[in-house]
């Protein structure tokens, strides 16, 4: 066991355990931030996917020790406050989800893919999201919501002539 | 008023594959503690309704089975506080199918109260009415029909009130948006205010007419999930995701295969501090204050296992057809049909088409696995589980501790899906036991490896079909023979004047139970397979031979919708294939068009697939689209890759990178065809748009390449190119 340091969704916290432990186990069971889904354990199905310095990654295979001050953000912390992210906001105008629990998954990793590539064609979405599991069948309600966003967040850019 | 509307076509008939409501209890305890609690009840003004017997089929309290009547009783289902706030009380549940939003849009049409002021308690066995569980597409043609009439006849009721007080005709009031209100004086007063300092019970027979689908205005149009915001800010707490203070984590240890027994344990090195140890019968499980902790208490155990021999999924269509149990049906005779001379006819016909056509076992695969959080209070016993029938769950729980039912409340927060995967109860049982044992709260999470091996799969199936046909494409004779997959969907609604159609139970190697549709997609598969292969038999095109054959005015709308929307008949280019399946199943009908394309390696792809769907009077058309997309895409899995493969009493792709799901590339691209019928009740989609896909895309690829695939699934590792 160890004191370690971590900064989730701009929030300091420190946690005494084995550096060896998932970052979904110290994120659910820890922190209590279950917005992280557990589905397979072993990076196959994407529920778990959180930011790690902006980029996706897999916390049910990624040791906690391995993540000690770099920014993580997760579902619980991607809104801005009463502001959703501009794909939460796609995933419910698209009705993108059925029993939802892939929904956070998905917006996570969909939320690295639009950091990538503010654009992205319809086939680079299909291939950068593979790796999430939507077991209710949501997939092309999950790429129309991913285009919207990229959209909206496009628009809202220019306007505010935000340069990337 | 549409008399239809008022019937719902309910009959209770449990499809024999549902296995997994009739077997035994999993566990049973050396225990014996009884004391009686009482939870207490709340209510301002409940409006009680007097059950027709087709309803208290549905939500009565006996616990009866095989459609034997069930006594009529009085039950609470809505509530209207004093400040306008609308509760409706439901045993169904929340898995992904939407019916929160449906059934609060059903209410808000009759009430004509705003949707926001509505919230749906659902599938809480202290606040609900019983409710045998949410499968088989009953939520619509019954709950639905339930809630409007329980919700109109409260609308009446508030409207009689508002007349009492002003003296005035309640025939001329009319009620709009939370208010009564009189267009002659132009009077109006809130329902809030009309029961305000009130304790109104009112048992109201069920005798209003409803509104008719063609002046909805609530329902009938795409209306957003309830509480969508939470699932898209992970807000929402799945059941897996519920704590208690001072809650452990349990693990089970599993036997080394199934039917496996203890011979010998030792847990001496489990023992650790903070951890509770819990021995008892063929249970095995800790609890600790971490699940690394428990899983390593449960590493640290000794067992030995004894196992008998067990068939492998290699030999399973020679197993099932070799051990069938005839009068041995779980929840009856199965299904046995015959009408006509089957064997003359045979003899008579022009031409005779027999074959045999298979279907693997399949996992449901929920993302979120099973779950149950348990704790006691002295005797009283609380659990939170995703399960489709949290009443049922109570049921085996009562049974398992041997405490009354009335001493147990079962909570179903909205569950991450279930697919017919969560009717019972092990994870409940498994989170009790332990709870019991530590005095504290546990919560067991089930792995992905746990969820694959030790709930249950939809059984594999043997279907021999045998058919005979006159020159001209009219179908004579026609045999059906189904081993151990079920008997949904097992009757054909072509046109044949002889039939013989049976069900066969077997003995089963795995644990099977209900799935998505049941035995509807087997059967389907088989049917419409044969259909086509008698259509290319006699040169005729497929689309034609069905209907030559097809009488029932729905199935042929919605084939020749469906044709119309994919454009049948029109050229295809090498490698490219077009085949077509369809069918009746639970009240609805479903015709799906597919179109794949296979490459020179064998890799086949569906590219589109095109459904036209009649449930009736569509309630909430995106969500029915939503529906109907997932069930083409879950049922993608099925049809092409998805199979459990077993030896020795385990499952050796017991995990997602074992075992392939459909993934974003796999998703055609679909199209829905509703063919809104306001002049027929509405019914459920979340099965019956299944079962025309696994046909579709079979004949799609017999068309594409002239290979003839009769097991499901198709093509597991592509198309052997011979």
């Amino acid at each position: 066991m160890a004191n370690i340091h971590l900064a989730i969704n701009a929030k300091s916290y420190t946690v005494d355990v084995s550096p060896e432990t998932s970052l979904l186990t110290v994120l659910r069971e820890h922190l209590d931030l279950t917005g992280s889904k557990y589905g397979c354990g072993e990076g196959q199905c994407g529920a778990c996917t959180v930011l790690i310095d902006g980029k996706a990654q897999r916390s049910c295979i990624t040791r906690v020790g391995t993540v000690a001050q770099r920014e993580i953000t997760t579902i619980d912390g991607l809104a801005n406050g009463e502001h959703l992210h501009p794909l939460q906001e796609a995933f419910l105008e698209v009705g993108a989800l059925q029993c939802g629990y892939c929904t956070s998954g998905m917006i996570m990793s969909a939320a690295a893919l639009l950091r990538k590539n503010p654009s992205p064609q319809r086939t680079e979405i299909i291939d950068f999201m593979d790796g999430n599991v939507c077991r209710c069948g949501t997939y092309l309600r999950i790429v129309e919501a991913i285009q919207k966003a990229a959209q909206s967040s496009g628009r809202s850019n220019l306007a505010k002539g935000a340069a990337r | 008023m549409n008399k239809e509307m008022n019937e719902p076509m309910t009959s209770l008939a449990i499809e024999p594959e549902r296995y997994e409501l009739t077997a035994a209890a999993p566990y049973h305890f050396d225990l014996d503690r009884r004391e009686f609690f009482k939870f207490l009840g709340a209510g301002m003004l409940v409006i009680s309704v007097l059950k027709t017997s087709a309803a208290t089929q549905e939500s009565g309290a006996a616990r009866q089975w095989r459609g034997d009547s069930l006594p009529k009783e009085i039950d609470a289902w809505l509530h209207i506080g004093e400040n306008g706030k609308v509760t409706v009380y439901t045993g169904k549940v929340e898995v992904g199918q939407n019916i929160r939003t449906s059934l609060t849009q059903a209410v808000a049409e009759e009430l004509h109260v705003q949707i926001s002021s509505i919230e749906l308690v659902m599938g809480d066995t202290q606040l609900t009415p019983f409710d045998m569980g949410t499968f088989g597409s009953r939520t619509t043609p019954t709950m639905n029909l339930q809630l409007r009439k329980v919700a109109s006849a409260a609308r009446d009721a508030l409207i009689g009130l508002a007349a009492a007080q002003w003296k005035s005709d309640p025939q001329r009031l009319v009620a709009s948006d939370g208010e009564v209100r009189d267009p002659q004086t132009k009077r109006s007063v809130e329902y809030a205010a009309l029961i305000k300092g009130q304790q109104l019970t009112q048992t109201l027979p069920v005798e209003d007419p409803l509104a008719p689908a063609s002046s909805w205005t609530v329902a009938g149009r795409s209306t957003p999930k309830i509480d969508g915001r939470d699932f898209v800010t992970g807000k929402h707490r799945y059941p897996s995701d519920q704590t208690q203070p001072d809650m452990l984590y349990g693990k089970i240890l599993r036997p080394a295969s199934f039917g496996a027994t203890l011979v010998s344990l030792d847990t001496q090195k489990a023992a650790q501090p903070g951890v509770t140890v819990v021995h008892d019968g063929d249970f095995v499980g800790v609890a600790a204050a971490t699940t690394e902790l428990a899983n390593s208490a449960i590493a640290a155990m000794h067992a030995e296992w004894k196992s008998e021999p067990q068939p492998a999924s290699k030999e399973l269509f020679d197993y099932l057809r070799k051990n069938t149990v005839e009068g041995k049906d779980p929840t009856g005779d199965g299904d046995h049909y015959q009408v006509g001379t089957v064997d003359q006819a045979m003899t008579a016909a022009d031409h005779r088409l027999r074959q045999t056509y298979t279907v693997s076992y399949i996992a449901h695969v929920p993302l979120e696995p099973r779950a149950a959080l348990a704790k006691w209070d002295g005797d009283n016993l609380t659990v939170w589980t995703g399960t489709q029938r949290p009443f049922g769950v109570r049921g085996q729980l009562a049974e398992a501790f041997r405490i009354p039912e009335d001493h147990i409340r079962v909570l179903m927060p909205d569950t991450g899906s279930a697919y017919g995967g969560k009717h019972t109860g092990e994870t409940a049982i498994e989170a009790a036991r332990l709870a019991r044992a530590a005095k504290r709260p546990v919560k067991v999470v089930w792995t992905r490896e746990e969820e694959f091996t030790w709930a249950y799969f939809r059984p594999a199936g043997v279907i021999d079909v045998e058919s005979g046909v006159r020159g001209d494409g009219t179908l004579t004779a026609w045999e059906f023979h189904n081993y151990n997959s079920g008997s949904a969907g097992i009757r054909t609604y072509y046109d044949v004047p002889n039939q013989r159609i049976a069900f066969h139970a077997t003995r089963s190697p795995l644990r099977q139970g209900s799935y998505r549709a049941l035995a509807a997609t087997a059967n389907h598969f088989a049917r419409e397979s044969h259909m086509d292969e008698l259509a290319h038999t006699l040169k005729m095109d497929p689309f034609e031979f069905r209907l030559k054959n097809l009488k029932e005015e729905r199935l042929r709308a919605v084939f020749q919708a469906a044709a119309k929307q994919f454009g049948w008949g029109k050229n295809k280019s090498a490698g490219q294939g077009f085949g077509m399946g369809g069918g009746y199943e639970k009240l609805g009908y479903i015709a799906t068009f597919a179109e794949v394309n296979v490459d020179k390696s064998g890799d086949v792809k569906v590219v589109r697939v095109v459904s036209a769907f009649d449930c009736g009077a569509v309630v909430n058309p995106d969500n029915l689209r939503n529906q109907i997309e997932g069930s083409n895409i879950q049922g993608l899995g099925g049809a092409l890759f998805e199979a459990i493969q077993f030896q020795d009493g385990r499952i050796l792709n017991a995990k997602l990178s074992a075992y392939r799901v459909p993934r974003f590339s796999d998703a055609p691209t679909l199209e829905t065809v509703l063919l809104d019928r306001k002049d027929v009740p509405s019914v459920g989609a979340g099965e019956c748009p299944m079962v025309g896909l696994a046909p579709a895309i079979a004949n799609a690829i017999f068309d594409a390449t002239g290979q003839r695939l009769r097991s499901l699934p198709l093509v597991p590792n592509g198309l052997k190119t011979s």
